[in-house]
């Protein structure tokens, strides 16, 4: 690759993907819409009550999701950290840091709601067990991201301290998962597996599927809404990005040309 | 449909404190967050279009 065409490269793909982003912001949240409609109506209308829990399980359909996203975003967010430092590739850090505050709300949400849930069916709201303390070192880990590339002045020496921080953080992901395996913990144990029947009713099981696809289209919305507005932050000394700004073209036509 | 009335609906079966506490703050953070990008996002387009007019 000439060296041309690789700045050539680097200048578009923010340009390329704030269009991309806008377009398909409002498809994200139209599938998030339906799919947490119907996973919310089969999760508090159409599944039965628990036979041992009563309708206190009825928490797992947002606790499971976010507990799940809350995972799942911070591997997200350390690959793409991580593509952002070793490539030199912008969009990746800035991809990056639009997922770490998301990524932060669902663990708080998975760690609030597991509290309301704790309490009726454990008859405590926290324990300092394997499950909830590497849970809450999660969020700790968010937090940490967060405050570091914020408080670095030069953008793309945060990228690298956040990248280094996201990496070696990503050895919790795999500790939060198998503690209820490794350790001795109230937390019952995973109720999906690839290995095993799922130990639930179907209705129970599809609301609680539902409500995670939910939370992915959620998560994409706010995500690229957010991404879109650090590739408008870090990259205003662009020509495409004051275009885009002005009212007389629209961004998303300013964004696809350039 | 399970429950036989709204108010049987809204009790949870006696868990209503538990359950609709989660379901209230997962409905607020998720209402609260989008705002927030969203007006990240118009204040970086604000900032953009007031440093091209000084121009």
């Amino acid at each position: 690759m000439s060296s041309s065409s690789f700045r050539l490269f680097q200048f578009a793909a923010p340009a390329r993907f704030y269009g991309l982003a806008g377009a398909l912001i409002p498809w994200c949240w139209a599938a998030f819409a339906v799919l947490a409609a119907i996973g919310l109506w089969m999760g508090l209308f159409v599944a039965p009550t628990d036979a041992t829990q009563g309708d206190a399980y009825r928490i797992i359909f947002i606790h499971v999701p976010a507990a799940w996203m809350s995972m799942l975003l911070y591997l997200v967010m350390a690959f793409w950290a991580a593509i952002g430092w070793a490539f030199n590739a912008r969009l990746a850090s800035m991809t990056a840091r639009a997922i770490a505050p998301t990524g932060a709300m669902f663990t708080f949400l998975a760690l609030w709601t597991g509290a309301l849930w704790g309490r009726p069916t454990w008859g405590t709201w926290w324990v300092w067990d394997a499950r909830l303390t590497s849970e809450l070192i999660l969020l700790f880990l968010y937090a940490g991201f967060l405050s570091l590339v914020s408080a670095i002045d030069d953008p793309r020496r945060a990228d690298r301290a956040g990248a280094l921080l996201a990496i070696v953080g990503s050895i919790n992901v795999p500790i939060i998962y198998f503690s209820v395996k490794w350790w001795n913990t109230l937390h019952q144990g995973a109720t999906i597996s690839a290995t095993a029947a799922p130990k639930m009713a179907s209705t129970m099981l599809t609301a609680m599927l539902l409500m995670t696809l939910a939370f992915w289209a959620y998560a994409f919305a706010v995500v690229f809404t957010r991404a879109r507005a650090i590739v408008l932050e870090r990259d205003r000394h662009a020509g495409w990005a004051q275009a885009s700004a002005r009212p007389a073209r629209s961004a998303t036509a300013t964004g696809m040309q350039t | 449909m399970i429950w036989n009335s709204a108010a049987e609906f809204f009790a949870m079966g006696g868990y209503g404190l538990y359950v609709w506490g989660a379901y209230t703050v997962a409905l607020a953070c998720m209402a609260i967050e989008p705002v927030l990008a969203l007006q990240r996002h118009r204040a970086a387009r604000r900032a953009l279009a007031a440093e091209g007019d000084a121009r």
